[in-house]
């Protein structure tokens, strides 16, 4: 099996300076690999830094410590030292991520708001639009919303859109934090299907995930991230 | 995969760029890449340094210390401070845009919309009237500007309208970068979205760079790619916009996030 991404003795830490410079950590020494076509599911109470890691992997939150290996063959690329320019060029290419919350500007209609991510790596325009439709099928969207803005949607609508535009472009790899959180069971199976089937396409997935259901059919590891508690 | 960005030649560079007004300092050694497609929000509070920046940047003021660096559609860098007049107002017609906060500083009041936007265009050496004028309607509807507006001067419109009047000037002669001193200040929040979202497709579809100067943390995450945080002159803290508004470093920045209102 092929290792897609790597993480070596990464740490993370807050320093407050609003409420007198309190340093916070998160985590230290957080140390485990992710195979092409595996899901690894990261694993501990709230608070424990599970959200963080994954932030740190998509550069949204600046990694102190460690190194955060991308693998593509022989090459490695550390994305802890990645230029601002890097990490968007990645983004593009290699790196998704799946949020719980849904970040769109407003009066943006739903299908562009999904298609964006495939139209700004070239694909025509018309092609986009019907892999959009297509998956929002999949996630049980009605048609009469695709040319609404998402802002006014409930929340799991709202969760399947962010899902949609996370889960279209094919990337290598894939971080997904929560995406079940506020689906019903039927649409918890659709996005569990999803998941499965970007696993078969080869992606290496890291999850978090609390529902227990969707976590026994998606992980084929589980990483227990309180091992990874800073010393305080 | 693509691991490493193709590292293509910056199309602006500022290099320790410094002016004072007196004992008063308006910007003190800014140094930044911009390259083709790149948008940067500059945010920080009045008084930080921003505007005098723009305006070293579009050369209208002229620094103190420090180099501005423009990578010219032949493909040679050029020290801006090199150029002639000549050179730098044809610059300023074909490859730069300037929005301002305040339309009325960048559009002519007293001519119609149209004639706003085909200006633009005479200047580059258009001439046929019927081309012109076609190239303005379309750019009026292309910022939701009724046609049936073109005659009307922009004293006749409203805030927003001229605003993106502004924008549609500006945007007209196809420029490489354009630079916006606070482009949504002053507007209705309604309003706003709309401008924001018309700026940032209008960014996307033409591949232009900006650099867009905001105090609103809220317009930096939606428009930019990176982000500059001034203080007192100074750049204290910069990187990929999402970076510094989720993990800010420094406590000026920790500050400025923690006073957003959240709707």
């Amino acid at each position: 099996m092929t290792t897609a991404l790597e993480l070596h003795d990464v740490a993370k830490s807050f320093t407050m300076h609003l409420q007198g410079g309190v340093r916070l950590s998160v985590v230290a020494g957080v140390t485990f690999s992710v195979h092409a076509g595996e899901c690894v599911v990261l694993a501990g109470p709230s608070g424990a830094g599970k959200s963080s890691i994954l932030k740190m992997i998509f550069g949204n939150y600046r990694c102190d410590q460690g190194q955060i290996l991308l693998r593509d063959g022989a090459r490695s690329f550390d994305l802890a030292m990645a230029t601002p320019r890097q990490m968007l060029a990645l983004r593009d290419t290699a790196i998704g991520y799946v949020s719980q919350f849904l970040r769109a500007v407003p009066r943006v209609p739903t299908i562009d708001v999904i298609a964006e991510p495939l139209i700004v790596c070239g694909t025509p325009r018309d092609v986009a639009h019907a892999k959009a439709t297509a998956m929002l099928q999949q996630l049980n969207i009605r048609g009469a919303l695709l040319q609404l803005p998402p802002a006014t949607f409930s929340g799991g609508e709202q969760q399947r859109v962010n899902i949609a535009r996370g889960f279209l472009p094919d990337l290598p790899i894939l971080l997904l934090d929560e995406p079940t959180a506020s689906l019903d069971a039927g649409n918890r199976a659709a996005v569990r299907e999803l998941i499965v089937e970007k696993k078969r396409r080869g992606a290496a997935i890291v999850a978090v995930v609390h529902d227990e259901n969707v976590r026994e059919a998606i992980a084929d590891r589980i990483v227990e991230v309180s091992k990874f508690a800073a010393a305080a | 995969m693509n691991l490493a960005a193709n590292e293509s030649e910056p199309l602006l560079i500022g290099e320790g760029l410094t002016k004072s007004f007196g004992r008063q300092i308006g910007c003190r050694d800014v140094s930044f890449c911009l390259h083709e497609g790149e948008v940067m929000a500059v945010v920080g509070e009045s008084g930080s340094g921003k505007t005098t920046l723009l305006r070293l940047l579009s050369m209208q003021t002229e620094s103190d210390a420090g180099r501005v660096l423009y990578r010219m559609r032949d493909g040679v860098t050029r020290d801006l401070a090199t150029l002639g007049e000549a050179e730098l107002r044809f610059l300023a017609r074909t490859d730069w845009g300037f929005v301002h906060q305040d339309p009325a500083l960048g559009l002519r009041m007293a001519v119609s919309g149209g004639a706003n936007v085909g200006e633009r265009l005479m200047a580059v050496g258009w001439r046929h009237y019927g081309n012109i004028r076609d190239a303005a309607a379309d750019w009026l509807s292309r910022v939701e500007i009724d046609i049936a507006r073109i005659d009307d001067r922009p004293a006749t419109y409203s805030g927003g309208m001229r605003q993106r009047l502004q924008i549609a000037r500006n945007l007209v002669t196809q420029p490489r970068i354009v630079l916006m001193d606070e482009p949504t200040g002053g507007l209705d929040v309604s309003v706003q979205a709309r401008l924001l979202d018309l700026l940032r497709s209008l960014v996307a579809v033409l591949k232009l760079s900006a650099v867009i100067v905001t105090h609103d943390l809220a317009v930096a995450r939606l428009l930019s790619h990176r982000i500059m945080v001034m203080k007192g002159g100074e750049v204290i803290e910069s990187g990929l916009t999402d970076q510094v508004l989720d993990d800010p470093r420094e406590p000026y920045t920790q500050l400025l996030v923690a006073s957003i209102l959240q709707p």
